[in-house]
């Protein structure tokens, strides 16, 4: 199945600071809290206007910078589907697979789509397609990788181990 | 087949297994499981997971440090509920408000040793390569699974080899030469990698000085850093250890996927311009542009010798701009008061705050107001990074800090140094 999604889409570079400030990170906790204040120092119209489903679509190492894991939360809780970039920061890809939250590297798609563009993902296909009818693919994660994505994150993962199966 | 890098050996270690080679992922159990001021968000988790205690409680460390004293109720009231938890699963290695950055505090206390593995909830945890310990940051869910169950997964990274030779001029330190790097390797220049040194240049450096490497070069995207240890390292923990270690060495043969070199002997100083760690020029480039407040901090550059460097610059002087000294530690500001350092960066003009993190990430102590622009010895100058996003912050050395304190401006601490 195709699902839908609008992008934002941004460069090279973006560090956790700017997608998640580090003056709130001890004290904002709520999922509406964390989005309001997503990607604030880098496009303050994002928190605004993101609809769920919305996907980013990014340059290299998207994420550099502080492990807060927020920076992947906060756009979570904002209803973002996908993050697809060029390359990731480490410790940003993985935050972002025990959050549960799609991480795709396609290193050409920041170039070749807009703000407010459309594209699909085919998640059993493992393809991104546009609108002009490009496919790309989604690389694969190894197995025990993909089996926290699928258990819906890290934490479902230990829940099932430490409450059998909740 | 080729020999192994530092990291292959280390993950093997880590992971009980005789051999790892770059690619493999393993479920490591690391010897240290750091976090910080983060742990209360951290409890938050485990208590979701249904884990019944920390599984390693003797593993785990935590330090508060990134806003202490506490600046807000909230900021209080996360610290109170660390310090509960800290005494309902007896976790030993606790320390509070003024004990110091983590980083630093573990050095200190000797908790990791040559060889062993460290997984934190700090980006900066490759800090502990400075004594040939494996160090990576983690996120706070998987910090959360490290106390559950003491083990997580890793994928063994490349490694890249960086070869310093020669000696530093004067005024020019390990920071330089780490913010040289950068300019070279870029902020996504070592993703996935590990990074080990080699060189002459190497033994030179003090152990305070070695420490700013491996920190600094978290902003390059490695997964860690290491220099080797040598008797200066193991002088160093014989008086505080309370474990034996065996350290590890690449193997003369092991494959690296890059290779870097640089001489240190001709380098001068290097200044990070905002907003990126890795837009580094020559210090010569940018003198005169103004500047409104220096800090002196940071698990960077906030250590003994720091703060000595920046006393030799403004001894006898008066600074024209804000010069915050934030020590890295309490032991550290025990020494700058037993040896004269804190009454000379006083006598100058300097104010002092906690031991701890101090503004580098926007918390308190220090949030620049918009258009200031700050000098830090620090290691992040993202935009918005000290509170504020239109400050623009630079990065260097304690010297370079110093200098520029006292000229009000980005200023050459060579012309200081007699």
């Amino acid at each position: 199945m195709i699902t839908l999604h609008r992008c934002w889409v941004y460069g090279d570079d973006v560090n956790t600071d700017v997608i998640f400030p580090g003056k709130y990170t001890y004290t904002l906790t709520a999922p509406d809290e964390l989005a309001a204040h997503a990607l604030e120092d880098l496009d303050p119209a994002f928190a605004q206007e993101v609809q769920p489903g919305d996907v980013i679509v990014a340059g290299r190492n998207w994420g550099c910078g502080s492990s807060r894991e927020q920076a992947v939360t906060a756009l979570k809780a904002a209803g973002v589907a996908a993050i697809i970039a060029a390359s990731f920061s480490r410790i940003y890809f993985r935050n972002c697979i025990n959050q549960g939250l799609l991480p795709i590297v396609c290193p050409e798609l920041h170039r070749l789509v807009r703000t407010g563009d459309q594209i699909g993902i085919d998640r059993a296909a493992g393809q991104i397609v546009l609108q002009d009818g490009r496919v790309f693919p989604i690389p694969p994660l190894s197995p025990s990788v993909q089996a926290i994505l699928d258990a819906g994150g890290l934490l479902p993962m230990l829940q099932r181990r430490f409450k059998g199966g909740a | 087949m080729s020999g192994c890098t530092f990291a292959e050996k280390a993950l093997a270690r880590a992971a009980g297994l005789p051999a790892v080679r770059a690619g493999d992922i393993v479920d490591v159990t690391p010897d240290v499981v750091l976090s910080h001021d983060n742990s209360a968000a951290i409890r938050r988790i485990f208590a979701e997971t249904g884990a019944p205690r920390i599984a390693y409680p003797d593993r785990v460390v935590i330090t508060l440090d990134h806003a202490v004293p506490a600046p807000t109720s909230r900021h209080a009231q996360n610290h109170a509920e660390i310090r509960q938890w800290v005494q309902e699963q007896g976790i030993r290695h606790f320390f509070d408000v003024g004990r110091g950055i983590c980083h630093q505090v573990l050095g200190e206390e000797a908790l990791i040793l040559p060889g062993e593995t460290i997984l934190g909830a700090d980006s900066h945890t490759t800090h502990h390569g400075w004594l040939g310990a494996f160090g990576a940051g983690v996120g706070r869910t998987e910090l959360a699974a490290l106390w559950a169950t003491g083990q997580l997964w890793l994928r063994v990274p490349e490694a890249a080899r960086i070869t310093l030779t020669g000696r530093l001029a004067p005024g020019v330190t390990a920071k330089d030469v780490g913010l040289r790097l950068l300019r070279e390797i870029g902020a996504d220049g070592a993703l996935y990698r590990s990074l080990e040194f080699a060189g002459d240049a190497l033994s030179a450096l003090s152990l305070d000085e070695r420490a700013v490497l491996p920190n600094l070069l978290a902003e390059s995207g490695a997964k860690n850093v290491y220099l080797p240890p040598d008797q200066a390292v193991f002088d160093y923990l014989e008086p505080r250890r309370t474990r034996d270690y065996v350290p590890l060495y690449p193997d003369p043969d092991a494959t690296y996927v890059a290779d870097y070199h640089l001489d240190v002997s001709d380098l001068p100083p290097q200044i990070a311009l905002p907003h990126r760690p890795d837009q580094v020029v020559d210090l010569g480039d940018v003198l005169g542009q103004p500047v409104h407040q220096a800090f002196l901090g940071t698990c960077t550059n906030g250590r003994f010798e720091d703060l000595q460097a920046a006393a030799q610059i403004v001894r006898g002087r008066q600074v024209r701009c804000r010069l915050l000294v934030i020590p890295a530690s309490a032991q550290v500001l025990r020494q700058a008061v037993q040896t004269g350092v804190l009454d000379t960066l006083l006598a100058a003009g300097a104010t002092i705050s906690t031991p701890g993190c101090g503004p580098c990430m926007g918390n308190h102590m220090g949030v620049p107001a918009p258009e200031e622009a700050t000098i830090s010895s620090g290691n992040r100058n993202f935009r918005g990074r000290m509170g504020t996003p239109d400050a623009p912050i630079y990065l260097a050395s304690p010297y370079v800090v110093a200098a520029s304190a006292l000229a009000g401006c980005i200023a050459d601490p060579r012309e200081y140094l007699s």
